[in-house]
């Protein structure tokens, strides 16, 4: 054997064992196992400062899971090759079956066995029509019963009928494997052409649908960050609804928003699960919250910040956390950092604690914590704008503020004023062209599904032979699984058979079904891929 | 706020009733089950003569005829045939006396299964929407799903020995969802106000239910295939209360069929849920923990469907995969909304 036929040998062995039902089953229980890790470790593409702080909170486990890929799951090349390598089993484990199902398809259901005594059903039937007429009626009542019928005519001059039925059920089963696949290549398409992305947008402020403008921005692959589709949006106004006992009913975001550079003049009101259309993009209500407005001012009165800085709500009570920095209050003094709680009906609980009692902004109140010191916003790493890093800083003091109240001074003579509070909401901005596609693949894999599991495959012959004043008709059936349904199937075929032909003179119809009916997992079922 | 306090009340004491049905049914069929042993605390027969029988054993024995297979345990076959038919005869009515108490449990079931539709529908109208909103409620509609699949199931075929492996899980499950999970009536946050909501949960509490119809008779098929192997192991022969227990392989076959009729509507739940998630989120799969074991228990009951006919899957390999996928679905349902903070964390629990 030269080397190049050794090759290609070992070559098909082990492309048949790729594409063999174990392998794939193999691939398939991994790539449940494989996803695990996806679903109990914070994920970099959904939340990045999860990731960062479970690793430096878990130091060696963090940076062990961190080389493995185990904060991007889905993403790490071992889960995209599991499934590469699945996919690739699975084209080769259907593309034979798709060959011979179409042949199948084509072709006529098998001429009648020799003997029908061992199949699951047979019976005799007698008529007085002669043996053609007789497999004429025969084959024709199985026609209107959409059997595929096929009529014979035999080298020792006998005649049967062979029909088959269930086709459809390897049909469903290549329908449902094609359509996964589908689903899989669609879902990578809209990953290469598609992008989403996620901002926080203030009442009264604008948002402009270029990269600058996101928090996080996922670009397709395909797709470079300057080519989103151009549109402006404006948040005018932003409402929560609330039971009485705080629990949220609606929430409400009155938009204006123009495709292009247009003045947006055009209004919606956007909720949840209720998305805004604007050029070929969705706009999507994710989530809300407070951003209060500060101001501090140097020891001369001087404003050196004033800004409405968003706030990220705790709990159901939307007691809100954010920092506020402060580099520039006179060269050569230690920058402010503040760290405040935004409480939006502030209320005393008995250990003295603030607390928040509604969610809705009732009784606002800011309290906050100030410290001094370098903040490091120099230093070149980036800093969550979130969190203040207090290590290394003064803590300078600290307290409560109402809306339009100003602080003791905070560090240096500066102070700070609570001017009041507006509203953000959170806005996903996505578009994935690939989504149709995937929806058609997912709906035919689901009607192949359905189809491949409901439909049973079956073959029926009769076998017709002159008798005294007539024709014997043999009729024998067997099903590819479930005898015992297929029993009672035939059982009633037979009854219609019987009731079509012209009765014999002493009319015997007597049905001899299996004597056992055994278990169905005895019966041989063929390998699906 | 509940729109109908009254109403919200009824529904959480029916609910209530039809627990206590359920326990009451679950004590039938173990009952049924456990009737057998009364054949084993039987007094030995010394010399294995019908005198040591009691009379009235022996004489309804006569005249009748004996089991099938001659036997009614495996190791005590040789020994005269009177006395074994007196046995059999004692072990008929026990059996007898034990079907009847099963075939009240069927019944209790039924009545349990009543007054829990009554309790799903009142809360519905409690709240005014569908009833099926956070945890307390889905478990009840998921229950309301399995006690309905096995009601089906025990009308079409003789399984009502599956009663005590549902009954046991439906129970623990309500009880959780009645006592840590409940959440008092109230209206819905408003990401759930869609009416996905409808069509995605219902689609999942159904698929649930029905999965957890299919544990139990994999969990009975795996006891009941460790003990006919004991029995060949043996070579004695037959199973003990082989007459009461359907055969392993006859359990493997409803698992198989009631979780391909569960894994299809599965499949319709994740997409209709994926259609939502795009509504909603603006991404119709984002790898959110609770899609992500979505997606776990559909692969795994995906590698159960196919493993099954394999020969050298068939069985008990197939049956641990199947029970593997059960486990990932409970932890898709519990482990995700109790321990998993992520886009499905609506369980209204504190």
């Amino acid at each position: 054997m030269s080397a190049t036929t050794s090759a290609r040998a070992s070559l098909r062995q082990s492309w048949r064992s790729l594409t063999s039902m174990r392998t794939a089953l193999v691939l398939l229980f991994l790539l449940a196992v494989a996803a695990v890790p996806g679903s109990l470790l914070p994920q970099r593409p959904i939340d990045p400062v999860a990731v960062q702080r479970y690793i430096s909170r878990h130091d060696v486990a963090g940076r062990v899971y961190d080389a493995l890929g185990f904060f991007d799951t889905f993403g790490a090349p071992w889960f995209v090759g599991l499934y590469a390598l699945l996919c690739v089993s699975l084209v080769g484990c259907l593309m034979p079956r798709i060959r011979l199902h179409t042949r199948a398809l084509r072709g006529r259901p098998p001429a009648p066995p020799r003997s029908f005594e061992r199949l699951a059903g047979h019976a005799r039937l007698e008529t007085a029509a002669p043996v053609t007429g007789a497999l004429d009626v025969v084959a024709a009542l199985l026609r209107r019963r959409r059997w595929r019928v096929e009529r014979r005519t035999h080298d020792d001059g006998s005649e049967s009928v062979a029909a088959e039925k269930g086709l459809l059920r390897e049909t469903g089963n290549l329908a449902f494997h094609v359509g996964v696949l589908a689903v899989i290549a669609g879902v990578a398409v809209g990953a290469l052409i598609g992008y989403e992305g996620r901002a926080i947008v203030v009442e009264g402020t604008g948002f402009t649908n270029t990269a600058v403008a996101y928090d996080e921005l996922e670009p397709g692959r395909l797709r470079g960050v300057d080519e989103l589709p151009p549109f402006t949006l404006v948040l005018d106004d932003f409402d929560a609804e609330y039971t009485a006992g705080g629990q949220p009913t609606d929430f409400l975001a009155d938009v204006r928003y123009a495709e292009g550079l247009d003045e947006p003049d055009a209004t919606a009101r956007l909720r949840v699960n209720h998305p805004l259309s604007v050029a070929g993009s969705r706009v999507y209500l994710l989530a809300h919250g407070y951003a209060p407005h500060i101001v501090v001012r140097d020891r001369t009165g001087q404003v050196i910040y004033d800004e409405v800085t968003p706030f990220l709500p705790q709990d159901g009570s939307f007691l809100s956390t954010g920092v506020v920095k402060v580099p520039d209050v006179v060269p050569g003094l230690p920058q402010i950092g503040v760290r405040a709680a935004f409480i939006p009906t502030v209320d005393v609980a008995a250990d003295g604690r603030l607390y928040s009692r509604f969610p809705d902004a009732r009784a606002p109140a800011l309290s906050y914590e100030a410290f001094a010191g370098d903040l490091g916003l120099d230093s070149g790493v980036p800093q969550n704008v979130y969190e203040l890093e207090t290590a290394g800083l003064v803590r300078t003091g600290g307290g409560f503020l109402l809306p339009g109240e100003t602080s003791e001074p905070l560090a240096g003579g500066a102070t700070m004023t609570f001017v009041g509070f507006r509203e953000w909401a959170n806005l996903q901005v996505a578009r994935d062209p690939a989504q149709g596609v995937v929806l058609v693949a997912a709906v035919v894999a689901l009607a192949g599904l359905v189809t491949s599991l409901r439909v049973r495959r079956r073959r029926v012959w009769v076998r017709g032979s002159a008798g005294r004043g007539g024709t014997v008709l043999d009729v024998g059936g067997l099903p590819r699984r479930d005898r015992a349904a297929f029993v009672a199937e035939f059982d009633a075929l037979i009854e219609r058979l019987s009731a079509a032909l012209p009765p014999a003179q002493t009319v015997t119809a007597q049905t001899v079904t299996a004597q056992t009916v055994t278990p169905e997992t005895v019966t041989a079922e063929t390998e699906e891929p | 706020m509940p729109a109908h306090a009254g109403l919200a009340d009824l529904s959480d004491s029916l609910l209530v009733a039809a627990v206590l049905c359920y326990v009451v049914a679950m004590l039938g069929y173990a009952a049924e089950l456990a009737f057998g042993t009364r054949r084993r605390a039987l007094p030995p027969i010394a010399g294995g003569s019908t005198e040591t029988l009691p009379d009235r054993w022996a004489d309804v024995a006569a005249g009748t005829t004996p089991r099938p297979d001659g036997r009614d345990r495996a190791g005590q076959i040789g020994r005269d045939r009177a006395g074994q038919i007196g046995r059999d005869r004692a072990a008929q009515i026990g059996r007898d006396r034990a079907g009847l108490v099963g075939r009240a449990a069927v019944v209790v079931t039924a009545v349990g299964w009543l007054l829990h539709v009554v309790a799903v529908v009142t809360r519905g109208l409690a709240v005014e929407r569908v009833p099926w909103g956070n945890m307390y409620e889905f478990s009840s509609v998921v229950c309301l799903a399995a006690v309905t699949g096995f009601l089906v199931l025990v009308a079409r075929q003789p399984v009502r020995h599956l009663g005590a492996v549902v009954m046991l899980p439906v129970v623990i499950y309500l009880g959780l969802g009645a006592t840590v999970l409940y959440a008092p009536a109230s209206p819905l946050v408003p990401a759930l106000n869609s009416y996905w909501l409808k069509i995605h949960v219902a689609a999942a509490a159904i698929a649930s239910g029905t999965f957890m119809v299919a544990f139990a008779a994999t969990l009975l098929y795996l006891v009941q295939d460790l003990r006919e192997r004991r029995v060949t192991a043996d070579g004695a022969g037959d199973a003990p209360g082989r007459g009461r227990l359907p055969s392993a392989a006859a359990l493997d076959t409803i698992a198989y069929r009631v979780t391909a009729f569960a894994f299809p509507v599965w499949t319709f739940a994740v997409i209709a849920g994926a259609i939502w998630a795009e509504a909603a989120w603006g991404r119709y799969w984002g790898w959110d923990p609770k899609e992500t074991w979505a997606f776990i228990t559909w692969v795994l009951y995906a590698g159960y469907l196919h493993a099954r006919p394999l020969p050298r899957w068939q069985g008990r390999r197939a049956a641990v995969v199947s029970t593997v996928a059960f486990v990932a679905l409970m932890f898709c349902y519990f482990g995700v909304n109790l321990w998993i903070s992520g886009l499905h964390s609506y369980a209204g629990v504190d």
